[in-house]
């Protein structure tokens, strides 16, 4: 029998059934502390001349701040700190399924929250470019009639994120444990001495439901928060 | 009948007939594949361009798919209607 579960509760905080430790919450602080070394690690003993670490952290800071000028238009330089802190988060919460880790993107809690964070920065852009008045008079745009329809598309965008961030990759991972129990399956009811099929074959299919759907996504991610935040600006 | 097992069933049933919701998005994707195609055979060297929205487009049209894919999972593994019967 196959099982998908979602993450596993630890503890409970202060013995309170509302405040569970789960082993998301558990894997995004370790994912948090890789990316905090990682920068420490790229960032440290800085010189005029780069070496090799120093033009990866350059290159990557580079990349980030052409995105932002080219998506979100000139002056927005503030937002790419935030943007490379979503997209690395997303890409190395992802990635942390490669490494036995229960994929923290694969609890919509996690991009549900990002999501809800991306959706105040919206909110706020809007009211700060438009007024707190014209802010609310956008939503009688273009007919009064339309208000039920803004309103309704200003809460579908943190949903439509988070679901599809977190369908992806709860699908990817719902995909490879019914795979590898098929697999295992298959080996045992051929009375194979070692468990041939579930060599190689995860190993090629993780490729694209671990790696390119994790980078896809994050990418996905945060050029949907550059788009949105920048169109609230005008 | 178990009222349960019904449930589940229907559930299951449910579930498949919510994938049908993949169709659409397929179709859609495979169109605009073959229109950033003939848009990179024209002009070969906007290929970084059409790459990227050509992602950031098929990302947004298989929204409807992984919603459905969403709800299947849901029906399949954390069956909401269960608790009721």
């Amino acid at each position: 029998m196959v099982e998908v579960n979602g993450p596993k509760v630890y503890t409970y905080l202060f013995g309170n059934k509302a405040l569970p430790i789960t082993e998301t919450m558990v894997n995004y602080w370790i994912v948090m502390v890789f990316i905090l070394l990682l920068c420490l690690f790229l960032t440290s003993k800085m010189e005029k001349i780069p070496k090799a670490k120093q033009a990866v952290a350059e290159k990557i800071v580079m990349i980030v701040d052409g995105l932002v000028d080219q998506n979100m238009g000139k002056n927005c330089r503030q937002y790419s700190p935030f943007i490379v802190t979503l997209m690395f988060s997303s890409v190395f919460g992802s990635l942390a399924s490669m490494f036995t880790l229960r994929s923290v993107t694969g609890d919509l809690n996690t991009t549900l929250g990002w999501a809800l964070i991306v959706s105040g920065m919206i909110i706020y852009n809007k009211i700060k470019t438009n007024g707190f008045v014209g802010f609310l008079k956008g939503f009688t745009e273009p007919i009064w009639i339309m208000t039920p329809l803004n309103i309704l598309s200003e809460v579908s965008t943190p949903v439509s994120m988070s679901f599809r961030h977190f369908g992806n990759i709860a699908g990817g991972l719902v995909i490879s444990t019914l795979m590898l129990s098929a697999l295992s399956a298959l080996s045992s009811a051929l009375n194979l001495p070692i468990p041939l099929f579930q060599l190689g074959i995860p190993g090629v299919t993780g490729l694209y439901f671990d790696l390119f759907s994790a980078c896809i996504q994050a990418f996905i991610f945060s050029m949907l928060t550059m788009a949105y935040v920048g169109s609230a600006k005008e | 009948m178990d009222p349960k097992a019904f449930v589940a069933g229907m559930s299951a049933l449910g579930a498949g007939m919510a994938m049908i919701g993949g169709l659409g998005p397929g179709i859609g994707e495979g169109y605009i594949a073959g229109q950033a195609c003939s848009a990179i055979a024209r002009q070969p060297e906007s290929q970084a361009n059409v790459t990227r929205t050509m992602i950031l487009g098929i990302a947004m049209a298989e929204s409807s798919a992984i919603y459905s894919l969403v709800i299947a999972l849901l029906l399949i593994f954390a069956n909401p209607l269960l608790n009721k019967v």
